[in-house]
């Protein structure tokens, strides 16, 4: 169960979508974000679900994929959809002591429950085809600017992509101490909450034991090989412009155009 | 009589993603009541998903697992009798202690049967018998105890069970010779004493041939042999081509026999093969 969650998750691949320089990736999701909140009726949600299909084609995900990473945030866009439900103004449709369900109560709540599945897809579209190492670096280099005012942005950027690495194996770690824990009868996903809760914490124990020791072995082999910092390190993959990434922004600028335009319909 | 039983297992992880794997490929199996029954197989060939699915932790995508020839997902019933019947240990168990003594750890496993104090107060000191494990050190923290030793506290953890079958995941990996030997020792003795079947996988063909009674081949998911150890390494051509090796017994009575030296089939501990050699050096034939 814990293997559904695939944030974070890169899936390597050789399509026109993965060659992209980062930077222009990062870029990308930053207007596809602000495109998707200028969308306020069905002509800029059409226009976002058009942007997201052609890109995940683009990038051979399957349709399956991208949906199977939503599974975890379920509950949030339902939660988010019915909370929405009830707060339309106008005309009800239904009533029910102080509850009632308007027809733009109901239009809120696909919008907002059609716009959290939209950031959430565009989002993870763009970790499954970009390697952690890539979108550190693509990171990194567009908040360079910043360290003129003393942020430490390489250090930051270092922290995340170690960060990012160890997403997939503290969840593997975690998968084996729980099925270890299952293999002598502990219960997990049965039994009232505060039994549930309690089991959770012989979990944590070895947990952080292997955390810590995976931390000092981690900074033990990066002072090895002389790490220190950001200062005069040099890159074995250079990031460049190319063409694809000009037009990668073109067409970001049309869409966000377009966003703008579809608004006023 | 078979207690623990495969049929058609299949297992693919990461089904519909471009990780898809096809991991156990349609096993079908039956381990039978007290047998040492011996796993190998090249790495990544399946065994770990394989075991996994015998107490339940995994379930298959295709096929079915038979505890005492009951499906072991049928009911909730018959899941928590497989996980207390059927007694897993994994690979460096070690890392997965988490008790503030090493008395509390190999308790938690009967502590979730639902056992009375006393009960689990002999089940512990019981299997802690059996794995070497003294009783000066139940007291200890088990972070405080050496490589080894956590082992033998990790495996006293599932033993403390009493479980009808007993399944470990490459126990000896990372040891010191004496400390595989004593382990593999305990194990086979837990197994005489018990009258509990053992599933062991094991890297190393020398251990699997002196205590397997019975041995199973995994090659990239699929059952590629079962038979008797002295079967299995007859065909030390088939299993050298699979990336595995055979004992070195075995090695050395080939090599023997392709110089010419009369030397009978099936030789595959170090015993027999020094028993042979000595009768060739006194003159007469092998037996
Ligand atoms: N959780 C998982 N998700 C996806 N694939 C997995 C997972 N666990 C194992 N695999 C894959 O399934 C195959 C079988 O793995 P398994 O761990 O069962 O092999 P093994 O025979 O135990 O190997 P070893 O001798 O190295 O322990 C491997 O190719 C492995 O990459
Ligand atoms: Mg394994």
């Amino acid at each position: 169960m814990l293997k559904d969650i695939t944030l974070g998750q890169y899936f390597p691949g050789n399509t026109v979508v993965h060659r992209l320089d980062p930077r222009t990736k990062l870029l990308w999701l930053l207007g596809y974000i602000v495109a998707l909140f200028l969308a306020k009726n069905i002509w800029g949600y059409a226009l976002m679900l058009g942007v997201l299909i052609t890109e995940s084609a683009l990038a051979k995900i399957k349709p399956k994929t991208l949906l199977s990473g939503l599974k975890p945030l379920i509950f949030i866009v339902i939660f988010t959809a019915v909370v929405n439900l009830f707060y339309g103004t106008g005309e009800p449709l239904w009533q029910w002591w102080i509850l009632k369900i308007t027809a733009e109560g109901i239009r809120k709540a696909v919008f907002m429950a059609l716009r959290i599945m939209l950031l959430v897809c565009g989002t993870f579209l763009l970790t499954y085809t970009t390697s952690p190492l890539q979108l550190t670096d693509g990171l990194e280099r567009l908040l360079g600017p910043l360290k003129k005012l003393r942020v430490p942005v390489q250090e930051l950027a270092m922290m995340m992509s170690i960060a990012l690495r160890f997403i997939p194996t503290l969840i593997e770690e975690t998968d084996k101490i729980m099925s270890a824990q299952k293999a002598r009868g502990a219960s997990f996903d049965t039994g009232k909450l505060s039994e549930r809760a309690k089991a959770l914490l012989p979990l944590l124990v070895p947990l952080f034991v292997s955390a810590f020791r995976r931390a000092d072995e981690l900074a033990t082999a990066m002072e090895c090989r002389c790490y220190s910092g950001g200062e005069g390190r040099t890159r074995m993959k250079q990031l460049v412009y190319r063409r694809r990434d000009l037009v990668t922004g073109i067409v970001m600028v049309l869409i966000l155009a377009s966003a703008i335009v579809l608004r006023t319909v | 009589m078979s207690i623990l039983e495969t049929q058609n297992l299949t297992h693919v992880y990461s089904r519909g993603t471009p990780f898809e794997k096809v991991a156990v490929d349609n096993v079908s199996l039956s381990v039978d009541e007290g047998e040492l029954l011996g796993i190998i197989g090249h790495t990544g060939s399946g065994k770990s998903t394989f075991i996994q699915h015998l107490n339940g932790l995994l379930k298959p995508t295709a096929g079915k697992v038979l505890f005492q020839g009951r499906d072991i997902h049928a009911s909730k019933d018959a899941l928590r009798a497989v996980r207390f019947g059927v007694g897993l240990v994994f690979q460096y168990p070690e890392y997965q202690l988490f008790e503030e003594t090493v008395f509390q750890d190999v308790s938690f496993g009967p502590k979730n049967m639902g056992l009375g104090e006393d009960e689990i107060r002999e089940r512990v000191y019981e299997a802690a018998a059996f794995v070497g494990v003294g009783r000066e050190l139940m007291e200890v923290s088990p972070l405080e105890l050496s490589g080894g030793q956590k082992r033998r506290v990790a495996i006293a953890g599932v033993i403390a069970m009493r479980p009808r079958v007993l399944i470990l995941d490459e126990p000896t990996a990372g040891l010191d010779p004496a400390g595989r030997e004593s382990i593999l020792e305990n194990i086979s003795q837990f197994q005489r004493e018990t009258g509990a079947a053992v599933v062991l996988i094991s890297h190393s063909m020398d251990d699997i041939a002196r205590f397997a009674q019975r041995l199973i081949v995994l090659h990239e998911g699929r059952l590629v042999m079962d038979g008797t150890p002295a079967q299995v390494f007859d065909r030390a051509n088939e299993l050298k081509d699979m990336g595995l090796t055979v004992p070195m017994a075995t090695e050395i009575a080939l090599a023997l026999r392709a110089r010419g030296v009369e030397l009978p089939e099936s030789v595959y501990t170090t015993k027999y093969l020094r028993k042979l050699l000595t009768a060739l050096r006194e003159g007469g034939g092998p037996c």
